[in-house]
């Protein structure tokens, strides 16, 4: 499993796109909010947190595709799936790497972009804290859409019509924390739900994804 | 004689095609009789006027929008667990007829709610739930059309629909949570069911008997649809792997 | 090296809904591979592939297939990684360490440092054979392995293949129309195909 992710990391990182491409992405929809919206800061500091989760969010699902596809076409899908490991080991290093490669930069460069979006700056930890606890979720959701559509031609836009509405739940909660982080008000059950969500994922979805994995190599 | 026999496709096809008319007939009973007894029998609402008779619509179509796809998630169970491909191909043919139920519901709400509320649409919890329903079924529709071989959509759209109703449930009260964020309780929200006069209620039943049966019927008869498919593929390798046998050809 | 005995019996094989071969029996003893031939499309992937327990068996037994490594048509070689990379990465996850002995044997120590995108494809296809050196599984089920391949090359991994391997007490089932040099009994699936009689795979069963 430790040869695989940092196998995945590494190839992230070469390849270029991957690791890159989703924080110019996020970088891109953060800027383009404010010419939809209009620079008034009042308005942009009051969906400044919700904003940036869903551009998180849209960041995390673009890389998502690639996940296996790459694998796929090059016939190493079933080598691995051949090897030692379980396909539940697989799925849960497909992940992490998905995560460390997209979800943690994202986590990292949201308080960066903030200032764009007149996010106090007392909502910093709390945009922070949320996006590094609800980024895993959307990286595990996001390797069962990836493991259900392996073997479609384009099914990218298949992938995101499948996640999308899995992601509510995570959006909803993440979002929440963040901006009532923002507003000074008490966090409330946003919190725990939100990690419980995250860990639901994490003992959940790898079986999940290993079962459409194994249906998809047959 | 166990209930399983009736998993085989011939003889599912055999026992519901007499049935499919009657069915689908007693449907059209129920609602014709409904409407006419909720629209022209029924006293007006003291608060509401007329507009309290498209709950004959809004309701029935709700409550089968919902137990469509808990429907779709036993079929799915069952053709996962003991592999009947009529369970599979239920679970198939109940997704377009509950994804049309969802668009009743929202409509009439929407049509419901511009006298009642002034607006067609507000992000309330309820409302917001149905529209996270109809994209499931959109996804889980996608799914099945996008993958050609037959067993493995079943298998996917199993997957999926279990995963999918999980996720339905854990939005429903993530929705909950994140309107009361916003707004004090759902004091827009109607509380229809709950609230309905006797004089409202029995021709309501009899709606929702008719809704029930009309699901039921356009159930079977996609139902039978897809197995006939699924035949006149099989029959189509059979003949050609036959052909090939004779010509010597690997097929 | 002995262990159990790779023992085949009965096995039907079914791809895209039709059944392919049926009836297939063999046994096959540690240190000893065997040959698949038979007409192109007639199920010596298919059958590969459900040794190595990608696609369940239609009918039939397999046991002793446990300790088995796969090696389709395409290598799974990652283009963005050095060719010890690939290597190293393959023995890592099946808990080994790579023996650089290993690209001295495929003829790959002067290419150890380029990254795999660069090879040629009779190159990667050595690659893709050194993986198989790599990690060291006691059933190699080899789909095509010659595909793109020179003499010289041919010949260096059928050598590889009877001495270090099966003279290791390894085994191997191989699908191939090329000679390797190795004194293996040939098995051709012609003798088995499914007749168009037979019971229909899959799903297509229950609906005739």
């Amino acid at each position: 499993m430790r040869a695989l992710l940092l196998r995945d990391l590494r190839l992230a990182v070469r390849a270029g796109g991957g690791f890159g491409l989703g924080l110019a992405f996020f970088l891109i929809v953060v800027v383009l909010v404010p010419f939809g919206l209009g620079p008034d800061r009042a308005l942009l500091s009051s969906i400044a947190p919700g904003m940036l989760w869903v551009a998180a969010l849209l960041a995390a699902l673009l890389t998502l595709d690639r996940l296996f596809a790459l694998d796929h076409e090059d016939g190493a899908l079933p080598l691995l799936a051949t090897a030692p490991l379980p396909l539940e080991g697989l799925v849960a290093a497909k992940a992490a790497a998905h995560w460390l490669t997209t979800g943690l930069p994202l986590t990292l460069a949201a308080p960066l972009l903030g200032p764009l979006l007149a996010l106090p700056p007392g909502a910093w930890p709390w945009l922070l804290a949320s996006l590094a606890i609800g980024t895993p979720a959307l990286s595990l959701i996001g390797t069962f859409g990836a493991a259900l559509t392996i073997g479609i031609r384009r099914g990218g836009l298949l992938l995101s019509l499948i996640v999308l509405p899995l992601y509510v739940p995570t959006l909803i909660f993440g979002a929440e924390m963040a901006r009532r982080g923002a507003a000074g008000l008490p966090i409330g059950a946003a919190l725990p739900m939100l990690a419980a969500l995250t860990l639901g994922c994490l003992a959940l979805l790898p079986f999940a994804a290993a079962a459409a994995l194994r249906v998809n190599l047959r | 004689m166990s209930l399983w026999e009736y998993a085989n496709p011939k003889k599912f096809t055999e026992t519901v095609t007499p049935l499919i008319p009657w069915v689908l007939g007693l449907a059209a009973i129920c609602l014709v009789a409904s409407l006419i007894w909720g629209v022209f029998f029924t006293p007006e609402d003291y608060r509401q006027g007329a507009t309290v008779k498209i709950i004959y619509l809004h309701v029935p179509s709700a409550l089968m929008a919902i137990n469509a796809w808990f429907m779709m998630l036993v079929a799915s169970l069952i053709w996962l667990v003991r592999r009947h491909h009529v369970s599979a191909l239920a679970a198939k043919a109940a997704a377009p007829v509950g994804m049309v139920m969802v668009l009743i519901a929202i409509a009439t709400g929407a049509i419901w709610g511009k006298p009642m509320w002034g607006t067609y649409w507000a992000w309330d919890p309820r409302l917001t739930s149905f529209l996270i329903l109809f994209l499931f079924y959109l996804g889980y529709m996608a799914l099945w059309a996008a993958v050609d071989d037959a067993d493995t959509a079943a298998d996917l759209t199993s997957v999926l629909c279990i995963v999918g109703s999980v996720f339905a449930v854990l939005s429903r009260y993530a929705v909950l949570f994140w309107n009361q964020g916003l707004h004090q309780g759902a004091s827009l929200s109607l509380d229809a069911e709950e609230h309905v006069a006797d004089v409202f209620y029995y021709p309501l039943l009899v709606s929702i008997a008719g809704f029930v049966l009309l699901f039921l019927g356009l159930v079977l008869l996609r139902t039978r649809s897809e197995i006939a498919l699924r035949r006149a593929a099989a029959l189509d390798r059979r003949a050609e792997a036959r052909a090939a046998a004779t010509t010597g050809e690997p097929a | 090296m002995t262990g159990p005995v790779l023992r085949v019996a009965g096995l039907c094989v079914a791809r895209g809904g039709r059944r392919l071969v049926e009836g297939v029996s063999f046994d096959l003893a540690p240190g000893h591979a065997l040959i698949l031939r038979g007409p192109n499309g007639i199920g010596k992937t298919t059958l590969l592939r459900t040794l190595a327990g990608l696609q369940p068996p239609e009918a039939g037994e397999i046991t002793g297939a446990e300790e088995a490594a796969y090696a389709s048509h395409a290598d799974g070689v990652k283009a963005a990684l050095t060719v010890t990379e690939n290597l190293a990465f393959w023995a890592e996850l099946y808990g080994r360490e790579l023996d650089s002995a290993v690209l001295t044997t495929f003829d790959l120590a002067g290419l150890a440092e380029r990254p795999a995108g660069t090879l040629s494809s009779g190159q990667r296809r050595r690659l893709g054979l050194a993986r198989m050196a790599a990690i060291g599984r006691r059933l190699l089920l080899l789909d095509e392995p010659t595909v793109s391949l020179d003499a010289a090359s041919v010949a260096r991994f059928g050598h590889w293949l009877a001495e270090a391997h099966l003279g290791g007490g390894g085994m191997a089932v191989i699908a191939t129309h090329i000679d390797l040099g190795l004194e293996a009994p040939a098995l051709d699936l012609s003798a088995f195909r499914a007749s168009a009689e037979a019971a229909p795979a899959g799903g297509d069963e229950a609906f005739l």
